[in-house]
């Protein structure tokens, strides 16, 4: 028998072995544990355990040949919850992974994705140096080929067609930085055509959470789950989407053995887990939360003090609930009405109670009135603005909370605020550029097809197109399209092709195209559906691993990432990349006036401190680079559930971690951050608050604004309305302004200086004078459950565009066809015809789609890692064993799923479960590189095809877009299987 | 001394598979090789159970005492390990085993299996703690550097534990305890012959 050796004494790190011969630093295993700052976490995590091998390990101090390991950190940028990534480095490698013991959100863990991130970086089928299509063929070009080349083509594009007709595609993988200047670009280039994932995730779920109470993001965070002792997952499955989550969930579930209610139409693997499984068909959310409200309010569970102190509109709510009896809901829903009397008793008595949602609930026509059910839902029990309470929305990637913060959304500029001429104003007061130059970069609209024109400065304030339909402004007669001509160039930064519905429409489009860039690190879908042959270019850009740069976490949280490695291969990081295009379109100078560049590489630490400088409305003022670094250094100091460091801490006490937005105020002001939005039981300078108002003061003779509620040491003690300077004076508070302050609103208020509000004051000192008198800035409103300005005031429950019941559709149509962000939406004529030719005959299973834990978005960066192909290497269909019964389909054989529109079909292997109900398929929307049975694996560009390949699920899911954003409709569609 | 064991949480296990890739990151494993999985029973099914699975490191471990070779020792970790030098990769472990530990690379075109792989606990091989070679054959040694396998330091919801046998019990029954509900100390009777007892 051998026995282990125990008798070599070297203390040695692993890499020493990998890089014997590399290096001549010396290193001992103390100083290699002290500096990695691994030793006391490894071991705290097991407490005082005694090992042989530690102890051997720990007594071994002499200095042997080692690697000089580095160590840094930035953030997984697989889904929103923000783990933070521990690298080893050595000699400018990552040669190694380690847990985040420090990080109170990931607490050393990670889901698959995050555990085998370091791949990503050294990934060889990254794209490794610009390429361009010559003739069908890909060829190498150098980067000033690239750069010079697209210049020159966008600009003759512009001359020709106007500034609107290139449509600026970013990504929620940027930084905070990249999406603001990313935004920047899109200002300074003159259109409002700029886009990002957020837009066919939950640009519905800002819409209708801002809507009702001010913002749009997740109330609480997940750490703070764990405080709740009743929790509704209801379109989301997080044990796949956010694993990490899970441990907060289960936590919470634990501790306080707390109602775990999943509601869904699949056994997922989050529900599992539940205490209680409802299962629905897809897109019946409304009725079934409508279904819930009806138990309550008939028996008298609503916390009537809350309504009455904190919402407007209830009443408008109950009328519409009214209707959804527990019969109505179950022949809609599918729900027994005992089980959603049993859900919405504990939802309403067991409190504290948070909803927690994700794509399940908001890609829909209806995503924003969902949204709007479960904010109402949420308000009605009295479950905001308290810890374990909230709507916990869970988002989907890295920073896809801060881009859309950032801006990228045809809506906005950074920061929520809108197109409106003050909004330009602001930013061009924060850029230092004039207004009248940033207008004169947009386009003359002329009147087409009876439609009014608009001058430069009314097309500077409309919503641009958005990503989920700009194929449709290249397809569509330019008649149609609301711009000066249709879209001709398609600048795409990082943004898969395959996750926007109708590919086969997306097709067409790519073929018209005059010009396509794709920036990413890899080529992408764009590259391999094989629709073009010549102007196409493709940007090798770094993984956001490679960049130093903040993310926003779901939870509001901005945690600062340090590049781990430099770039690889010829890649270049999205700032320099957006740099060398505004040096080459002439507007550099002008863009970067403040930001340093070294070497044309803008600095990430100077970019967020503009942001600082212009994030006043949404609480992105407070949280230098600084302070965020500090944070990074001393994540350990921070409560597990509070998300709190002790007030005594050095550098970092009273924040809460990764100062939540709103942190309001000049970062000198220090103020903590916000974990819980519209917390009134703290103070505004510990992070309470109140909702905000927003919307007004008064309507129909209610007051909008709160009544007996306030923040905790307000010394208002009632709702009031938003601050401005002449408010400050009415309350003889303007005196608290510091002379410089007073200088600086004076000069933006030119001769109306009570006019200057509290989220255009670029000296802070309003938001400083409130904070110190107790009061928020924003006002102290009601949250709203009656939306009047949105298309249903009060959400109403309408049938998918293809739905499996067309006998309902007379009941609960669509909404009519209308003009939305440029283009017609018909989604109204679309469902009628289906019903008129009787579709759901043909196509009678729901088709609806997700997400698997070892892929993520488009999917091309993870398929391409071997360590997650191999756990997924075909794409599949999940199919009920009774349809599969019935077609004749065995388990893991192939099958064609034919949609409704366009012919289109996919090849894919199908699984024969029960997690899906009868009726319903579900199939995951991560793969792309085959395209109806093809496989398209020789377009790519040499050595860049990922490892897996299959049939994207888009390329047979159907038109249908909510009012509000524009989202898509990938959830609830039709579909036929057929062995194949 | 430490009795190292692995303990698999079955009611926390959401098969997220980052104890496979972990495994995979930190010992840079070949495609076709995996040290570790994770198995989902009455999937899709009320009652659903997923549990990751490893080499469990037995007691009087029925590998060792079915190879021809005599390959496998046990650490004074009580961890099972085995040398590559002497395996002739017969595949008897691979029968023998009930937890399927055992993996072979394909080395030749006729299905020939080369030596036998397995999950080292994060502790390597015969050779010298953290050498070259030992990276080679048998992977990262973290055992030896002071750490724990990566896998259980990884699991997203820490439902997979590894450490001492008395300490990873200990905090198993303090949160069936807590929360009042528990599938038992999934394997442990097989490879252990002993459960955790609440």
């Amino acid at each position: 028998m051998l026995t282990k050796r125990r008798n070599g004494e070297v203390g040695r790190s692993k890499f020493s072995a990998l890089t014997a011969g590399l290096v001549s630093e010396a290193v001992d295993r103390r100083t290699f544990l002290r500096r990695s700052g691994l030793a006391a976490g490894g071991l705290a995590a097991v407490g005082s355990l005694q090992l042989g091998a530690v102890k051997k390990a720990s007594a071994a101090g002499t200095a042997v040949s080692g690697a000089d390991v580095v160590i840094k950190k930035n953030i997984c940028t697989h889904c929103s919850v923000g783990c933070t990534v521990t690298a080893e480095v050595v000699n400018g490698v990552w040669v190694g992974q380690e847990p985040s013991w420090e990080s109170p959100i990931n607490r050393g863990t990670h889901c698959a994705k995050g555990a085998a991130i370091r791949e990503l970086v050294h990934s060889e089928r990254r794209l490794k140096y610009p390429m361009k299509l010559v003739d069908g063929q890909w060829q190498r070009i150098s980067w000033d080929t690239a750069i010079n080349e697209i210049g020159d083509k966008i600009s003759a594009i512009r001359e020709k067609a106007g500034a609107d007709s290139v449509y600026w595609l970013g990504s929620a993988k940027f930084t905070n930085e990249a999406s603001y200047l990313f935004r920047k670009l899109g200002a300074f280039w003159g259109t409002n055509s700029v886009d990002h994932q957020a837009r066919i995730c939950h640009s519905t779920t800002v819409a209708g959470v801002a809507n009702t109470w001010g913002y749009g993001a997740q109330t609480n965070s997940y750490n703070d789950i764990r405080n709740a002792k009743t929790m509704i997952i209801m379109g989301g499955n997080p044990a796949r989407a956010h694993p990490v989550s899970l441990q907060h969930v289960l936590s919470g579930k634990e501790l306080n053995r707390a109602n775990m209610i999943v509601i869904e139409p699949r056994f997922t693997r989050t529900a599992a887990h539940a205490t209680e499984f409802v299962r629905i068909r897809p897109g019946t959310d409304i009725p079934v939360i409508w279904g819930m409200l009806w138990h309550i309010f008939q028996n008298g569970w609503e916390d009537k003090e809350f309504i009455r102190k904190r919402v407007y509109g209830m009443d408008d709510v109950r009328k519409e609930v009214a209707k959804w009896t527990p019969d109505e809901v179950e022949r809609v829903t599918g729900v027994p009405g005992d089980q959603l009397k049993r859900v919405a008793e504990m939802f309403a008595k067991d409190r504290p109670s948070t909803l927690i949602w994700c794509m399940g609930a908001t890609q829909h026509t209806v995503g924003t009135a969902n949204v709007r059910a479960f904010c109402i839902a949420c308000l009605a029990t009295g479950n905001v603005g308290a810890p374990g309470t909230g709507a916990n929305i869970f988002r989907g990637h890295t920073n896809v909370q801060g881009a859309t913060d950032l801006g990228l959304d045809v809506t906005t500029l950074p920061l929520y605020y809108g197109l409106v001429e003050g909004a330009w104003k602001h930013w061009a007061r924060v850029w230092e550029v004039e207004y009248d130059w940033l207008q004169s970069r947009f386009d003359e609209v002329p009147a087409v097809a009876g439609r009014k024109p608009r001058s430069r400065k009314e097309n500077m304030e409309a919503p641009g197109i958005t990503s989920t339909r700009w194929f449709d402004a290249v397809n569509l007669p330019e008649d149609q399209v609301d711009q000066r001509a249709g879209i001709k160039a398609m600048m795409v930064f990082g943004h898969g092709g395959n996750t926007v519905t109708r590919i086969p429409e997306a097709v067409k489009g790519m073929s018209k195209l005059e010009l396509l860039v794709v920036a990413d690190p890899h080529p992408t879908t764009f590259a391999a559906l094989n629709a073009r042959r010549d102007n196409t270019y493709l940007l090798p850009i770094c993984t956001s691993l490679e960049m130093d740069g903040s993310r926003t976490a779901s939870n509001r949280s901005l945690q600062w990432g340090e590049q781990i490695v430099k770039p690889a291969f010829e890649s270049k990081n999205d700032y320099e990349v957006m740099y060398l295009l505004a040096k080459k379109l002439g507007f550099a100078d002008k863009m970067f006036k403040n930001i340093k560049v070294d070497n044309n590489v803008p600095s990430a630490e100077d970019l967020l401190r503009e942001i600082n400088r212009g994030g006043w409305s949404t609480g992105y003022c407070g949280q230098s680079p600084e302070r965020l670094k500090a944070h990074m250094k001393n994540q350990s100091k921070f409560d597990l559930v509070t998300l709190r460091a002790p007030k005594d801490t050095p550098d970092v006490g009273g924040d809460y971690y990764g100062l939540p937005w709103p942190c309001w105020g000049k970062p000198q002001i220090r103020h903590p951050g916000t974990h819980i939005l519209y917390n009134t039981n703290l103070h505004v300078k510990d992070g309470g608050s109140t909702f905000r108002a927003r919307f007004g003061t008064e309507r129909n003779g209610q007051t909008l604004l709160a009544e007996d509620s306030y923040s905790l040491g307000s010394e208002l003690t009632d709702g009031y309305p938003e601050f401005t300077m002449g408010v400050l004076k009415k309350l003889g508070w303007d005196k608290d302004l510091t002379a410089d302050e007073l200088a600086t609103i004076t000069k933006i208020g030119g001769n109306n200086v009570d006019a200057v509000s509290w989220a255009i004051d670029l000296s802070g000192g309003i938001q400083r004078v409130c904070l110190d008198h107790g009061v928020i800035h924003y006002g102290n409103g009601k949250a709203r459950a009656n939306a009047w300005n949105l298309p249903d005031p009060i959400p109403v429950h309408r049938e998918p565009i293809y739905t499996p019941r067309p006998e309902l559709v007379a009941k609960y149509p669509t909404r009519p066809d209308e003009r939305q962000f440029r283009l017609p939406n018909i989604g109204f004529s679309v469902q009628k015809s289906a019903v008129d030719r009787n579709i759901a005959k043909d196509f009678p299973i729901i088709l609806t789609s997700g997400r698997l834990v070892e892929y993520e978005g488009g999917g091309e960066e993870t398929r391409s890692n071997p360590w997650l192909a191999e756990l997924q290497q075909d794409m599949f269909v999940e199919v009920n064993t009774a349809d599969a019964g019935e077609r004749g389909i065995k388990d893991g054989q192939w099958v064609w799923v034919l949609g409704p529109e366009d012919g289109a079909k996919v090849k894919v292997k199908a699984l024969v479960t029960d997690r899906v109900g009868r009726g319903v398929a579900w199939m995951p929307f991560h793969f792309s590189g085959w395209y109806q049975g093809a496989d398209m694996r020789s377009y790519y560009p040499p050595g860049t095809d990922p490892v897996v390949l299959g049939e994207s699920v888009n390329t047979v899911t159907t038109y249908g877009f909510d009012p509000v954003t524009g989202m898509q409709e990938p959830k609830a569609t039709l579909c036929q299987i057929r062995a194949a | 001394m430490a009795r190292m064991k692995f303990l698999c949480d079955s009611d926390r296990c959401i098969d997220c598979n980052a104890c496979v890739t972990a495994c995979k990151n930190e010992h840079e494993v070949p495609w076709g090789i995996n040290r570790r999985r994770v198995v989902t029973i009455n999937d899709g099914q009320p009652g659903e159970r997923s549990i990751s699975m490893a080499c469990m490191h037995c007691t009087d471990a029925p590998c060792a005492a079915v190879c021809p070779v005599d390959c496998f020792y046990t650490t004074a970790d009580a961890v099972v390990l085995h040398s590559k030098d002497l395996c002739i990769g017969c595949g008897y472990c691979f029968y023998a085993c009930p937890f399927g530990a055992p993996q072979y690379p394909r080395v030749g075109n006729f299905g020939s299996r080369g030596k036998m792989d397995k999950c080292t606990y994060c502790s390597g091989g015969p050779e010298a703690d953290l050498s070259e070679a030992e990276y080679v054959k048998y992977g990262a040694n973290r055992l030896a550097e002071g750490k724990l396998p990566l896998c259980a330091e990884m699991c997203s919801t820490k439902a997979l534990l590894a450490g001492d046998s008395d300490m990873i019990a200990q905090i198993y029954k303090e949160r069936v305890i807590k929360r009042g509900y528990g599938s038992g100390a999934w394997g442990w009777k097989t490879a252990y012959r002993e459960t955790v007892s609440i």
